[in-house]
């Protein structure tokens, strides 16, 4: 493999597994807290993250190199990018809308929350500090997307079971979906030693 | 006199029963991140502060001409806003601990306190009331935020602010200021609180 395209992908798989976005970073913590009750939902909302993840840090590439750095308007990059965010959910809502009715009704309803998730943004600031080209940008949130998704996804299969557990009081709902969290994030560091990214 | 009880109400409620980050879980993707240090935490908190009470107060300005169809984005451009002119300080007069807190300034953003006192408070509110109940929630955010950060500095490099505390004999638990430390930290400190306040409820 050439060094080219060994960069990218030592990213992508770093993004997903030693750099996970939600358990190295703490991004998305919001919607991961609320959406992980059932695996049905957060397949769903880990499908979309994942999609809009992966365009957006496209799209923002795009627009912060193109626009914002020939225009030396990079400090009006918070703004631009949310609003990108905002704009391409909304897009993306009303053609899954007027395309397909079963699509919307199983992701239609994630869309929304979507644009308030950290994540997203996230993954485009990371973006931007860490001055990743095109083919990162993509795979880094592409990866990134896929990380939240495995999060989720694992955190909603723990919580269908953790029903039928007895947990201290103050500690049921946050406290114990907290805990969790921190033995995934202490098994994920184990990944530590495969590859890293800075 | 109606304007001082409901000040206090204000406040009571954003630093106890439903402070933004230990009752409503609001928040806490910063709550965690910038946690590991004392410093970084003050600065960042003072960001938030700063945010959430003049875009609380700028959006109960504004709020009779916001149509309920564009108010989200209208919300985030104000605080986005004020976001920038925070970063852009950060940046001149604090660079290094701007470069450590890398893009958590931005992510104030979406934070999720912040746009929650504009959708519950501001935009039904007068500026005055507004801008102290944007304040109060910044408060309630900022204490919680110094207590954790306070443990996880303390255990995890035997410090408080940058100076020593635990001399040579200190192990450091170098997990604190990794991130499962954090999830932990928070995890622990929500039951604490959880369970002083179940406790008072149960002898009611």
């Amino acid at each position: 493999m050439s060094t080219t395209l060994a960069v990218p992908v030592t990213i992508f798989f770093a993004s997903i597994f030693t750099n996970n976005i939600l358990l190295a970073n703490y991004l998305g913590m919001c919607s991961f807290l609320s959406v992980s009750r059932e695996i049905k939902t957060s397949v769903g909302l880990g499908i979309a993250v994942t999609f809009v993840m992966a365009t957006t840090s496209l799209l923002n590439w795009l627009v912060y190199h193109y626009i914002l750095i020939p225009l030396n308007l990079d400090y009006l990059r918070f703004i631009v990018f949310i609003m990108v965010i905002a704009a391409f959910v909304q897009i993306v809502e009303m053609i899954i809308e007027r395309v397909s009715e079963g699509l919307y009704a199983s992701l239609g309803i994630f869309l929304p929350l979507i644009t308030v998730n950290c994540a997203i943004l996230g993954v485009s600031l990371f973006m931007v500090i860490r001055d990743y080209d095109l083919l990162s940008s993509f795979l880094f949130g592409f990866g990134s997307g896929l990380g939240w998704f495995l999060a989720i996804m694992a955190m909603a299969g723990i919580r269908q079971k953790l029903k039928r557990a007895q947990i201290p009081r103050g500690l049921e709902g946050a406290g114990i979906t907290l805990i969790i969290t921190g033995m995934m994030a202490l098994a994920f560091m184990g990944f530590a030693g495969i590859l890293n990214i800075t | 006199m109606a304007a001082n009880t409901k000040v206090k109400k204000v406040f009571s409620e954003a630093l106890g029963s439903s402070n933004p980050v230990f009752a409503q879980i609001l928040g806490i993707c910063s709550t965690l991140a910038v946690t590991n240090k004392l410093e970084n935490t003050f600065v960042m908190t003072l960001g938030v502060l700063f945010t959430t009470s003049l875009s609380s107060f700028t959006l109960s300005l504004i709020r009779k001409w916001i149509s309920p169809r564009i108010r989200m984005m209208v919300e985030t451009l104000v605080i986005a806003t004020f976001v920038i002119l925070v970063d852009i300080s950060l940046r001149a007069y604090m660079p290094e601990i701007w470069r450590q807190l890398g893009p958590y300034v931005g992510l104030i953003i979406t934070n999720c306190i912040i746009m929650g006192r504009a959708e519950a408070f501001a935009l039904n509110n007068p500026p005055a009331l507004s801008l102290i109940d944007g304040f109060a929630s910044g408060l309630g955010y900022t204490y919680v935020l110094l207590i954790i950060a306070f443990f996880r500095e303390l255990l995890g490099s035997g410090t408080i602010w940058g100076i020593t505390v635990f001399g040579g004999w200190w192990n450091n638990w170098a997990i604190m200021i990794m991130p499962p430390g954090a999830f932990f930290m928070l995890a622990i400190f929500i039951w604490i609180v959880k369970g002083l306040w179940l406790e008072k409820e149960g002898s009611r």
